[in-house]
C-alpha cells in the first residue's frame, strides 16, 4: 500500500482503463494512419482536457455518493456569464471572476439544498441543470456572443494556446489533478469525503462535518466544471446559450469509467482522468476509422456499461 | 461522587412513554449491565446519556453539573463515548482511518496541516496490541471478520480517553474468542477508571464483567442493584414481568 506517498495511489478499475487505453491506441494506430500523428494527439489531447478536468470534480461527488447532473449547464452557465461580462468591456480579470463566481454560487446552492433539506442530490442537480440552461438562454437571449472586448486576444490564449507543444487546457487539467490527488491524500478533508460516501451516518456519528463537507464537494464541482465552460469558450471564441449542452454524461461517464463507484466511497483523481480519455480515444478513432457519427454515442453507452460490469465482477471477487 | 446521574428522566415519542421516571447513578471505574426485553428503553436511555436527543423532563449531570447534550457531539466532548451495535465503520477506509475518524492526527505549520500518517498507524497499532487484537491498522474495515470490526469500534474509545463507555450489544455477532476479549477489554477499561454500560441480551456475559445490573421494563427502571445480589432466574423474571421489582 502506498503509506507515505503525497499522490493518491490508482485504485484497481483505473488500472485496468489504462491497459485498455494503451490497447486501444496500439489498435487504433495500425488501423488508421491519421490517428498516431502530432496533430491528432494533440487534437485528442486538448478535447478530452475539457472534460478531463470537469470529471475531477464530478469524481469528488460520486466519491460522497451523489451525483451532479448540472455540471453541463454550469459550464455552458460560466461560459456564457464571462462572455457577457467581456463583451461589455469589462477586462479578463473581471471576466473570469463573474464566470467563476456564478459556477461557485450555484455550486454553493446545490450542496446546501442538498445536505440541509436532505433530498437526493439527483433531483437537486437536475433542477439546477434546468434552471442554470435556462439562465444561459436568458442571458444571451438566444444569440452568439463573438466579441470578447479590449482583452479578448488574451483570453483565447487561455483555451487556444499552447505551452510547449501542448495544449494549455492540458496544463490546466494536470495542475488541478496534481492539486486535487494530493489534496485528497494529505488533508482531513479528504479522509472525510470518502468517509460520508463509506457510511454517511457514521461519519455524522464520529464528529465530520458532513453538511460543510458536502457544501465543499459540490462548490468544487461547479467551480471545475466553471474552469472548464471557460476555457472551452476561450477556445471555440465564441458562445452560444447551448454551449456544454449534454456534457454531463460524458462527464459522469468518465469519473465512472475510472473507477468512481456511484454508491459512494470509491474514486480517484487518475481515474476520472483515464476515463476521460478513454472516451476521448474512442472518439476520435470512430471518426477516423469512419463510423457514422451518429452510433458514436452507443460506442460510449457501451464502455460505461462494460466498465460497471467490470468494476462489479471485481467487486465480487474481492477486488483488485 | 457519581460521574453520571439522572434524576426523574422522561422521554416520550409521541404516544409511547420509553423513559418513565428513571434515577440511575454511575461511578468510576464501574461495569453496569443494563438489561431489559426489547422496547424497554434501553436504547432511548443510551442514546439520551449519548446527547442524540434531549430528555422530556428530569435532570442528567456529569461529575455534578447539570448538562443538556443537544447534539452526540457535544456529549462526546465531555467525554461520553458510545460502540453502537452497527459499529458505525465506514468499510472503505482503513482501521487507522476508522480510529482516527473525526479527530485525524496532522502535522505541518501554519495553513499547510497534512495527515500524518506514520504517528497515527504507529498509535493504531499500538491500540490495537493492548486489545490483543490481530486488526493490522493498514487494512480495510471491510474485509475484516466481525471480531475485528468490534476491535476496531473499540480502539476508537480508547483513543478518546472517554470517562464512559456506552456499549450496545458489543457481543451480538462475534466468536467466543473474540466475546472473552471485549469482556477482558471492559475489565480493563475499568481498571483505568472508566465507567462501562454494558447493554446485552447475553446473561452469562453480565453476569461475568458486570459489577451493578439496573432491569427496565416498558420504560421504567425495576431493579437496580449489585450483581453479587441477584441471580440469572431473578434477571429473567424481572425483565419478563414474572417479578414485578427488586
Amino acid at each position: 500500500m502506498n503509506r507515505f506517498g503525497f499522490l493518491s495511489r490508482p485504485k484497481g478499475q483505473a488500472i485496468w482503463v489504462t491497459f485498455a487505453l494503451l490497447i486501444m491506441v496500439c489498435l487504433l494506430s495500425a488501423m488508421s494512419e491519421p490517428f498516431a500523428t502530432p496533430a491528432n494527439i494533440s487534437n485528442i489531447l486538448r478535447n478530452f482536457a475539457f472534460i478531463a478536468i470537469v470529471a475531477l470534480g464530478q469524481m469528488l461527488v460520486i466519491v460522497t455518493g451523489g451525483i451532479d447532473l448540472s455540471v453541463g449547464s454550469v459550464m455552458g452557465l460560466a461560459g456564457v456569464t464571462t462572455a457577457a461580462i467581456m463583451s461589455r468591456g469589462c477586462s479578463l480579470g473581471f471576466g473570469i471572476a463573474g464566470g467563476l463566481g456564478a459556477a461557485l454560487a450555484f455550486g454553493w446552492i446545490n450542496g446546501y439544498v442538498i445536505s440541509r433539506f436532505k433530498i437526493s442530490s439527483f433531483i437537486v442537480t437536475l433542477g439546477a441543470l434546468s434552471i442554470g440552461r435556462s439562465i444561459c438562454m436568458a442571458v444571451t437571449q438566444g444569440r452568439p456572443v463573438s466579441e470578447f472586448g479590449p482583452d479578448a486576444e488574451l483570453f483565447f490564449a487561455l483555451g487556444g494556446s499552447e505551452l510547449l507543444g501542448i495544449a494549455m487546457p492540458v496544463w490546466i487539467l494536470l495542475g488541478l489533478a496534481l492539486a486535487l490527488s494530493s489534496t485528497l491524500r494529505l488533508s482531513a478533508w479528504g479522509k472525510h469525503v470518502f468517509a460520508i460516501g463509506g457510511n454517511e451516518h457514521a461519519a455524522e456519528l464520529t464528529g465530520v462535518p458532513v453538511a460543510r463537507v458536502k457544501i465543499s464537494v459540490y462548490m468544487i464541482a461547479s467551480l471545475l466544471a466553471g474552469i472548464g465552460g471557460i476555457l472551452l469558450t476561450s477556445f471555440l471564441s465564441s458562445v452560444t446559450a447551448n454551449l456544454a449542452e449534454g456534457y454531463e454524461l460524458r462527464v459522469i461517464a468518465s469519473a465512472v469509467i475510472g473507477g468512481a463507484n456511484l454508491t459512494g466511497g470509491e474514486g480517484g483523481a487518475y481515474g476520472a482522468v483515464i476515463g476521460a480519455l478513454l472516451i476521448e480515444v474512442i472518439r476520435n478513432g470512430l471518426l477516423l476509422l469512419g463510423v457514422d457519427p451518429y452510433w458514436q454515442g452507443a460506442f460510449v453507452g457501451l464502455f460505461i456499461v462494460l466498465a460497471v460490469l467490470l468494476q462489479r465482477v471485481r467487486g465480487a471477487k474481492g477486488g483488485a | 461522587m457519581a460521574l453520571l446521574s439522572l434524576h426523574k428522566v422522561s422521554k416520550r415519542f409521541g404516544a409511547v412513554e420509553a423513559l418513565c421516571d428513571v434515577d440511575l447513578e454511575l461511578r468510576a471505574g464501574e461495569v453496569l449491565g443494563l438489561m431489559g426485553d426489547n422496547g424497554a428503553g434501553k436504547s432511548t436511555l443510551i442514546k439520551l446519556v449519548s446527547g442524540n436527543f434531549a430528555a422530556d423532563s428530569g435532570e442528567i449531570r456529569l461529575d455534578d453539573e447539570v448538562v443538556h447534550f443537544r447534539r452526540p457531539v457535544e456529549a462526546r466532548r465531555r467525554g461520553v463515548e458510545v460502540v453502537y451495535q452497527d459499529l458505525a465503520l465506514c468499510d472503505n477506509l482503513t482501521a487507522a482511518a476508522n480510529v482516527y475518524l473525526g479527530r485525524e492526527l496532522k502535522r505541518g505549520v501554519g495553513p499547510f496541516k497534512v495527515l500524518a500518517y506514520r504517528a497515527m498507524y504507529r498509535r493504531a497499532a499500538e491500540l490495537f496490541q493492548a486489545l490483543k487484537s490481530d486488526v493490522r491498522e493498514t487494512d480495510l474495515v471491510g474485509k475484516m471478520s466481525g471480531g475485528q470490526r468490534q476491535a476496531v469500534a473499540i480502539a476508537r474509545t480508547r483513543l478518546a480517553a472517554a470517562k464512559i463507555v456506552l456499549m450496545d450489544e458489543p457481543c451480538a455477532s462475534i466468536s467466543v474468542r473474540q466475546v472473552a476479549e471485549v469482556l477482558e477489554l471492559i475489565r480493563t477499561m475499568r481498571s483505568h477508571g472508566q465507567a462501562v454500560v454494558l447493554i446485552s441480551h447475553r446473561m452469562p456475559d453480565i453476569f461475568d464483567v458486570c459489577d451493578r445490573i439496573v432491569v427496565m421494563r416498558r420504560g421504567r427502571k425495576v431493579a437496580d442493584k449489585p450483581i453479587a445480589a441477584s441471580s440469572p432466574e431473578e434477571v429473567t423474571g424481572l425483565i419478563t414481568g414474572a417479578i414485578a421489582a427488586a
